[in-house]
């Protein structure tokens, strides 16, 4: 078995063989591989006794769990309403030329990929943004740049 | 247990229906037709395209009728200024994310949005185009089934049929908001997933979204080439529905008005799949009865039992993705209609005088997934490709259309012989149930040398519409060689659709059934509801095409397969006899393991 | 009209030493399932997750309901706009919730109670896993026979609509039912369900505490006791209050805006911009303007052009996509404004865009696409220059 299949086995223990047991299954593998790979689709159907239609119809509903490929660190800027008054295209900005990614895109070394999120839930703090699950509440575009680069530090 | 009843008015109309019964059912009881398009009678209901809706009174919204139990009281209008007025935006958003394109679309004339918007006939369209780029390529990877997503409107209808029928889910709605659509794993082409060919989803498709593989302009083309000589034949299910989609009520047998129709057409000669099907009973039958003897005599426990029928290709399609294990159980013959391509360019081709490569066999099928099989590298037997071009039943109404042929008044004409005659037996192949009566007719007789136990010879334990039939028959009185079987009860089991053949399958691999012989077809019904069937297709609608089978049955005079006389000629002149030499080169096939993901 | 002046009010975030959350549910199920759903409707407390419905009600239902399996279900996925109160309440008095809960499924016979948190809020799981391991000690510990299971979403802002939230539980597409059957009788995995705001469950278990007085003695006829309130936009104080309900927004606007306020839109992205002129006559409750409590303020610098664009954006990318009202009409709002914008459409198609919302709003299929209708008639109607030009 590889590395993805193990992990999904693992996770099915956990969890439970039943659709019931599906998010949580997915969730797992997201945590740790970031996106749901053709691979990791496979092996959710068989253990789960799905079709693999049925789970990337499933996974790709939900914004979190990626069926395209991204980056070691998951940037997300709230682009909705009040991180947008507060300044999140200036954000944006800075990140895109920092990583020299545009939005959606992830950066030639795989450390990131930046995309934009609807209301994050801290719009009195805004403008926000996640880093995998990582909050941080009223960046600046100097902040923001400085966040990245601690993350940058930290994955090899 | 008695029902509790509810009273209501619709349009002013009073009307007391059972507990549980929908607003829309309701409506149609007093012959109020509300429109649907999600809606689907062999499905569960979705409720969300929403042209159903309808104004109760005292309610803020509307309800969506087909998803909207009645309740006492209630006070509906189906056709109030608000109802309407939905209604027309409704139609409109789904024609602005459509790709109208009427006049080159496969369904115009048969689609259910066209026949909404031309009852609305809109003039002007008020919104913006959104259909987009992406969903403008087509996917033709199929030899069965093709797919244009832009005439998509999301009704997910095939995504419930491909699911709550036929337990394959090859296809799924996708993402979520504006970018939501219907495809398969990853996008993948059609024929590199687990899609059975079974075409049921284009059954149940209400525009062009989905529809087959048409080879229409390629058989004109042989039909017109006056170096090929064309061979039609014409499968059991085709001629109680044909007239379906050329005005003739449904469950009116029309196989003289076919034959001629084909005649007029161009085709060289006009032969019967049904003969084959004859023929397979002999083998198959004879491959059950030498298995049976293997296990029971010889006991040798490598014979796989219980034996399944393997003419259906979406069944063994099917069979080669999800149940590699079983793989072995499936009769070695090939489907009729193959066994026809193979005798046709050999022997047949032989008898008249015809060079094989010159021969084209065309077979008119209520399937789509035979258009996948006749492509199988397997089915080249007779040194070429043994079946050149499949036509759903749809596509030869449209070619009658095309050639101008007034089908309601054509005179009954036979079929052309040799490899034109059949028994009651080989008719009713085209419904649920009726491989296993046929072959059992067959067996019994062979075993005992008496006529089945049952009146008629209707053997009414595997007729019906039940998803899964089971039947035992005590063996009685054998002859002498067949005295091993004496008093041995002969376990069967029929199935139709392939999500009852998944719960028949998953029996059988439990360990906890004792069937010895199954039957298994891939479509609701049997043939008789096939994907390449006249649309609509309704549990009433195949009820009728199956009474008509049997109606064909009990009017044949010979009504086992073993009494056909041209069967046993090809036997004497060519085939010697079952699984013999000649027939395992060109009769028998072998299947492969598919990946289920 | 009844009303109450601006007023804070110290309730969800208050802390009784004297009779903590796991106290209160000893306290409460003393008495009978009947008298505790008596005094949730004597509290007139109506749900705060948006449709308001009476909580004490919805118990009652579901008690009816027979069923050897039933589930309380708190609902934490907060996806509209402008919202975070659950957030802050999950954060500072998660117990509350699970008092709630445990009071909730002693009332209707359930054994089991989920919180299905969304996905953006992943980063506090761990705490909250940490806190209801210890709950559910303290309930095995008093042999209460439920127990609090963590859940989490993925983001998708429909999956709060209680149907979808049972689909995506079931490990489905968040894609919302038919109704009916509503949830109190078939709801997660298809079981008599009770499903209620994370902050509906936690008035419930304050009720319980100080008893349904203290609370009806708070707010209007319609709307009852108080509410939290997540206050963002055009404000030097954004936060979250705690306010009695049924005052005007004019005592609102002076308490928070900053003095140059032109338009509040009350209830989120799928609620209500109600213009400065009318901040007079408007009453934030049920009987006249509810809120899940989302108050998003703007002032005159803002281009209501661009708020109804990014709210537009928000449902056309969020409706889950099912019907054709919600999935196609959303886009074609966006397409349609911005074609208004550009000139590319006469300013009247923004009428014939009004009575498309019109049949969104009694067609849609949930509350989602039947919403949509809020913002744009109201901004619409207020700002149509703004729109055009
Ligand atoms: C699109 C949509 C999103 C919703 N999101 C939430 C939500 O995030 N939290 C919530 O409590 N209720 C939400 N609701 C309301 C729920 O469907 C449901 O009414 C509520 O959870 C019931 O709880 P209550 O009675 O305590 O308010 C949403 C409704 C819709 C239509
Ligand atoms: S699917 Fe129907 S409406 Fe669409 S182009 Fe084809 S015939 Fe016309
Ligand atoms: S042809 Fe049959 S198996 Fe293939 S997608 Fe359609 S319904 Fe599913
Ligand atoms: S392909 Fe046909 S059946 Fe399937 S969702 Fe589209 S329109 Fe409906
Ligand atoms: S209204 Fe929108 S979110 Fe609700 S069911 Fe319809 S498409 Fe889905
Ligand atoms: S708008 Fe950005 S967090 Fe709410
Ligand atoms: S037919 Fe009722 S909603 Fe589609």
């Amino acid at each position: 078995m590889t590395t993805t299949e193990v992990l999904i086995h693992d996770l099915v223990e956990k969890h439970g063989k039943s659709r019931n047991a599906l998010m949580p299954v997915l969730q797992g593998v997201v945590a740790c591989e970031k996106f749901l790979s053709e691979e990791a689709m496979i092996a959710v159907a068989r253990e789960l006794d799905l079709s693999a239609a049925d789970v990337y119809g499933t996974a790709s509903f939900y914004t979190f769990l990626d069926t395209k490929p991204r980056g070691k660190n998951i940037v997300r800027v709230c682009k909705t309403i009040s991180c947008h008054m507060q300044g999140k295209d200036a954000i944006i900005k800075a990140i895109e030329n920092h990583l020299m990614v545009k939005v959606g895109e992830t950066s030639p070394d795989k450390k990131f990929t930046l995309l934009t999120a609807n209301c994050l839930g801290w719009c009195h703090k805004g403008p926000v943004m996640l880093i995998n699950d990582e909050v941080f509440p009223s960046v600046t575009p100097e902040k923001a740049i400085e966040i990245i680069e601690e993350f940058a530090k930290k994955t090899i | 247990m008695s029902k509790y009843m509810v009273n209501l008015k619709i349009n002013n109309t009073p009307i007391q229906v059972e507990e549980g019964t929908t607003i829309l059912e309701a409506a149609k009881l007093l012959n109020f037709r509300i429109p649907t398009l999600c809606n689907h009678p062999d499905l569960s209901v979705a409720g969300n395209c929403r042209v159903c809706v309808v104004e109760v009174k005292g309610a803020k919204l509307l309800a969506a009728s087909c998803a909207t139990p009645v309740s006492e009281g209630m006070d509906v209008n189906t056709n109030s200024e608000k109802v309407r007025i939905a209604r027309k935006h409704i139609i409109e958003l789904l024609l602005s994310e459509h790709n109208v394109d009427c006049t080159k679309c496969f369904k115009n004339g048969h689609c259910e949005l066209q026949e909404l918007a031309s009852e609305y006939r809109f003039g002007d369209h008020i919104f913006i185009d959104l259909v987009k780029d992406r969903d403008k390529v087509r996917d033709i990877s199929s030899p069965s089934i093709s797919r244009d997503a832009s005439k998509c409107i999301r009704c997910q209808r095939c995504v419930r049929t491909c699911d709550e029928l036929q337990s394959v889910s090859a296809l799924a709605v996708v993402n979520k908001g504006d970018h939501q659509y219907i495809t398969t794993f990853l996008n993948k082409p059609l024929n590199d997933v687990v899609c059975t060919n079974c075409g049921q989803c284009i059954n149940r498709c209400p525009t062009g979204a989905l529809y087959e593989r048409n080879y229409i302009e390629d058989v004109w083309q042989a039909i017109y080439d006056p170096n090929k000589f064309v061979v039609v034949e014409t499968a059991p299910a085709t001629r109680v529905a044909l007239g379906e989609d050329l005005g003739i009520e449904t469950g009116v047998r029309v196989t003289g008005k076919m034959v001629s129709a084909l005649r007029k057409m161009g085709f060289n000669k006009v032969l019967d799949t049904d003969f084959t099907a004859d023929l397979t009973i002999m083998e198959e039958g004879t491959e059950l009865l030498t298995r049976l003897k293997k296990a029971l005599v010889d006991k040798d426990d490598t014979v796989k039992l219980p034996l399944m029928t393997s003419c259906s290709p979406g069944w063994v399609k099917y069979q080669e993705h999800m149940y590699p294990e079983l793989i072995d159980n499936l009769s070695s013959c090939k489907s009729p209609q193959q066994m026809f391509g193979a005798l046709a360019k050999t022997y047949y081709a032989d008898k008249i005088n015809i060079k094989a490569e010159n021969m084209v066999v065309v077979s008119i099928m209520p399937c789509t997934a035979k258009k996948f099989e006749c492509n199988r590298p397997e089915m080249r037997d007779s040194g070429f490709k043994d079946v050149d071009y499949v036509l759903t039943t749809r596509e030869l109404a449209m070619m009658i259309k095309q050639a101008g042929i007034e089908f309601d008044k054509l005179e009954d004409e036979s079929y052309d012989s040799i490899l034109g005659e059949s028994t009651g037996a080989a008719v009713i192949f085209g419904t649920t149930g009726g491989v296993m009566e046929a072959a059992l007719r067959t067996a019994y007789e062979i075993i005992t040398g008496n006529e089945v136990p049952f009146t008629n010879l209707n053997i009414q334990p595997v007729r019906g519409m039940e998803g899964v039939k089971e039947a035992s028959i005590k063996i009685k009185n054998t002859k002498p060689e067949w005295n091993f079987l004496e008093g041995v009860e002969l376990n069967v089991a029929v199935a139709h659709g392939l999500a009852n053949a998944k719960q028949l399958m998953d029996a059988v691999k439990s360990g906890k059934t004792n069937y010895h012989f199954i039957e298994v077809m891939g479509c609701p019904g049997g043939c008789i509801g096939g994907g390449g069937q006249p649309i609509p297709t309704s549990a009433e609608i195949r009820k009728r095409r199956a009474d008509a089978i049997y109606a064909e049955d009990m009017g044949k005079t010979i009504r086992k397969s073993h009494e056909n006389p041209e069967v046993a000629e090809v036997y004497k002149e060519y085939l010697t006899h079952p699984l013999g030499h000649k027939s395992h080169e060109l009769l028998h096939t072998h299947y492969k393991v598919r990946k289920r993901y | 009209m009844d009303q109450k002046p601006l007023k804070k009010i110290d309730i969800i975030f208050g802390w009784d030493d004297k009779c903590t959350p796991i106290q209160v549910v000893e306290k409460t199920i003393k008495k009978t399932p009947e008298n505790i759903i008596l005094d949730m409707i004597d509290s007139g407390l109506k749900g705060r997750g948006g449709a308001g419905f009476p909580t004490g009600l919805k118990w009652k239902f579901c008690r009816n309901e027979e069923s050897e399996v039933k589930y309380v279900i708190c609902n934490a996925d907060e996806g509209e706009p402008g919202t975070f109160k659950d957030r802050e309440i999950l954060d500072k008095v998660p117990e509350k919730i699970f008092a709630g809960m445990t009071i909730c499924g002693y009332v209707i016979g359930a054994r089991e109670g989920y919180i299905y948190v969304r996905g953006e809020y992943n980063f506090m799981l761990k705490t909250l896993q940490q806190k209801i391991d210890i709950f559910n000690q303290q309930l095995h510990d008093m042999k209460v026979d439920f127990h609090v299971f963590l859940r989490s979403g993925s983001g998708a802002y429909v999956c709060g609509e209680e149907s979808a939230l049972f689909e995506s539980m079931e490990g489905k597409r968040g894609e919302p039912r038919n109704k009916p059957p509503y949830p109190t009788v078939a709801g997660y995995n298809n079981k008599p369900t009770v499903i209620n705001n994370v902050e509906t469950l936690v008035y419930t278990s304050e009720i319980c505490r100080m008893g349904p007085e203290q609370f009806k003695a708070l707010g209007t006829n319609d709307s009852r006791g108080s509410k939290v309130f997540s206050v963002s936009g055009d404000t030097p104080i954004a936060g979250i209050y705690e306010l009695e309900l049924g005052m005007p927004l004019r005592d609102f606007v002076d308490e928070f805006g900053d003095g140059d306020t032109k338009a509040i839109q009350v209830g989120g992205a799928s609620g209500h911009c109600v213009p400065r002129k009318k901040f007079n006559d408007t009453i934030i409750g049920f009987e006249g303007i509810p809120t899940g409590g989302s108050m998003m303020i703007f002032n005159s610098s803002r281009s209501m052009y661009n708020v109804l664009h990014d709210y537009l954006e928000f449902f056309t990318e969020e409706s889950c996509g099912q019907c054709t009202p919600c999935r196609i009409g959303c886009q074609q709002l966006l397409k349609g404004i911005e074609a208004v914008k550009k000139g590319e459409r006469p300013p009247t198609y923004l009428d014939d865009l009004k009575r498309l919302t019109a049949t969104m709003k009694i067609a849609a299929k949930c509350g989602l696409g039947q919403s949509v209708a809020n913002p744009f008639t109201s901004i619409v109607d207020n700002f149509r220059e703004e729109i055009i030009y």
